[in-house]
């Protein structure tokens, strides 16, 4: 165990924590506003256009963090462009810019004489072996990322929920279209480093997918999955550092699949939670039928009898075998 | 409103919309005065819904000129003398939005950038919930609401940013009758309010009372323009012969009935050639 502290104690692990830490925030909170807009796979179709942003860095010697963001902005405005004149295939234009990123990417680090190991570490992260250039860079990208998803979250909720009304709204639609296109860009970038250009879209939609299986409103949605993108991402890094005394744990995987677990956990709660809810939501109020009284009832309902107790009108009905039993006087009527 | 006539606040002269270079509204000529309620009508694909779209700028004009209160569409920021009820499809999306979160965005026409909401957004919002009897429900998910409860939560949206001029596009398609009776309340408080509200409506139902005019579409044309018609009269609306004297042409036919079911006539103008 103390191992395991001295490990954390080392400057490279403090860097990767910084990041995780920062990533975690970032990635859920833009990938809200993806998800919102029923367009979860975006992050995806980014992170494989930044592959060739990567490859450039490589083959021209500049920082590769820097050439993958604007790659991926590039990418990520071409996609939209796309997706707003509304072709017929969007998806087939959408997954052709994919594999042509994925492609050109593989092609262009061969040329630049680099291993695919090198490739690699982008691919699927290396928060290990991050420098304390790209730590800055995370931390400052990620922050606007955060700043601008939290700061105009009213407009960026408003024009993902309903565009038209938005418009006659006065809001510049095109703007804040754009203006999420590049934040997802920024964001596949940060969270290259730790979960890896392959496995960014895990970290923008899977906190989110989870924090909706219980949440009813956008704000807690957008709150809950940033922490649980946090929890995940420091949770994974510091799981991977433990494991990895015993065998070869990598970190991006780690912190994927945790995310994952986290899902895996609250879906059941949330198939429950609405099960509960659409049961006792109140019975409509209509202009009744016949009086019909049960005829003999050894039963008597109450708050606690195990029945499903709804409200309905000024009473309330008890579900029981497939009947609603309404008090009335000293028996009970058929509802 | 003593006025005699009130100024004009939708000002639509010879307007025309092209969709993908196809001419489907042409010679659209509209003056919509404060205060009035007015239903646009017509069967499916007459253009009555883009016409409101029109006259929101959701499409553009490819030729006349349109003013909103008097001021010509290009130059116009003032959008929150504006309110817009979209077609039905809107209040649900990909992530889980409470009915006061989606009502809340319809104060976005008052709100400066960056600022948290006042306590008159907060008031606004609250009595847009009670008009249209929601404000019992404003925590819920909008996704867990009926097609008719989500349709009050858009005109509570529309409601919220304290609007002059309603835009509503078919607000009763396909809603149950006491929900549409909600909603032609609300209409009602507005209208008295002195709001002016054009409506897109295939069927008035309890709506019907309410109506200052109505306009019928036909063909991308206007077919119709005057009082509110009985709805088994919007069909043959062209061949009343009170409107649209300016065309010259006059119905005195006594044949009408074989066009009830099925319409053989483009607008007016071509109706003659019989």
């Amino acid at each position: 165990m103390s191992d395991y502290l001295d490990l954390l104690g080392l400057p490279f692990m403090q860097r990767a924590i910084l990041a995780a830490v920062f990533t975690g925030l970032a990635a859920p909170a833009i990938g809200t506003y993806l998800v919102q807009r029923r367009m979860a796979l975006m992050g995806d179709g980014i992170g494989h256009v930044a592959v060739t942003g990567v490859a450039i860095g490589l083959l021209t010697g500049a920082s590769p963090t820097w050439t993958a963001v604007l790659v991926a902005i590039a990418g990520a405005i071409a996609i939209e462009v796309i997706r707003e004149r509304g072709h017929a295939n969007g998806d087939v234009a959408l997954a052709l810019l994919f594999y042509g990123g994925l492609a050109g990417g593989v092609l262009i680090t061969g040329l630049a004489n680099e291993s695919g190991g090198r490739l690699n570490t982008y691919l699927f992260g290396s928060i290990t072996t991050i420098s304390v250039d790209d730590v800055l860079a995370v931390m400052v990208l990620a922050a606007v990322v955060v700043a601008i998803c939290v700061g105009l979250a009213p407009q960026l909720f408003a024009v993902a929920q309903d565009q038209e009304f938005a418009r006659v709204a006065g809001l510049n639609v095109r703007f804040y279209n754009l203006l999420v296109a590049v934040l997802a860009a920024v964001s596949v970038t940060v969270a290259m480093r730790t979960v890896g250009l392959l496995l960014v879209s895990a970290l923008m939609v899977v906190p989110v997918a989870t924090s909706q299986q219980l949440t009813r409103s956008f704000r807690t949605t957008l709150t809950a999955a940033m922490l649980l993108g946090t929890l995940a991402s420091v949770g994974g890094l510091l799981l991977s550092a433990y494991l990895s005394a015993h065998a070869r744990v990598a970190p991006g995987p780690t912190i994927v699949l945790l995310a994952l677990a986290g899902f895996a956990l609250a879906w059941p709660a949330g198939v429950l939670l609405r099960r509960r809810r659409r049961l006792r939501q109140p019975f409509p109020v209509v202009a009744s039928a016949a009086h019909q009284t049960i005829d003999v009832h050894p039963h008597e309902h109450g708050d606690d009898c195990g029945h499903v107790a709804v409200p309905h009108g000024d009473h309330v009905d008890y579900v029981h075998d497939g009947h609603r039993h309404a008090a009335h006087g000293r028996h009970y009527d058929e509802h | 409103m003593t006025d005699p006539t009130p100024e004009p606040v939708v000002e639509l002269r010879n307007g025309a919309v092209a969709i993908a270079g196809r001419p489907i509204l042409r010679h659209i000529d509209l003056t919509v005065r404060s205060g009035e309620f007015v239903a646009l009508m017509g069967a499916n694909g007459s253009g009555k819904s883009t016409l409101v779209r029109a006259l929101t700028g959701l499409w553009p004009l490819a030729n006349g000129s349109l003013q909103l209160f008097g001021t010509p569409f290009g130059s116009f920021h003032d959008w929150r003398r504006v309110g817009f009820v979209p077609q039905r499809g809107g209040a649900a999306s990909g992530v889980p939005a409470s009915v006061w979160e989606v009502v809340a965005s319809g104060r976005l026409t008052h709100r400066r950038l960056l600022r948290p909401l006042a306590r008159a957004d907060r008031a606004a919002i609250a009595e847009a919930l009670d008009v249209v009897g929601l404000a019992h429900r404003s925590r819920e998910s909008v996704s867990a609401l009926s097609g008719g409860q989500q349709q009050r939560v858009l005109i509570a949206r529309a409601l919220a940013g304290d609007p002059e001029l309603f835009f509503l596009d078919e607000p009763t398609a396909g809603v149950d009758l006491p929900n549409q009776q909600v909603l032609a309340d609300t209409l009602a408080t507005l209208s008295s309010r002195g709001a002016t509200i054009v409506l897109v409506a295939h069927e008035l139902g309890p709506m019907a009372p309410l109506i200052d005019r109505a306009v019928v579409m036909r063909d991308g044309r206007v077919a119709y323009d005057g009082p509110p018609l009985a709805s088994e009269q919007v069909a043959t609306a062209h061949l009343h012969e009170h409107e649209l004297h300016e065309h010259g042409h006059h119905h005195h036919h006594a044949e009408p009935e074989r066009h009830d079911h099925a319409p053989h006539i483009a607008s007016p103008i071509e109706g003659d050639h019989r």
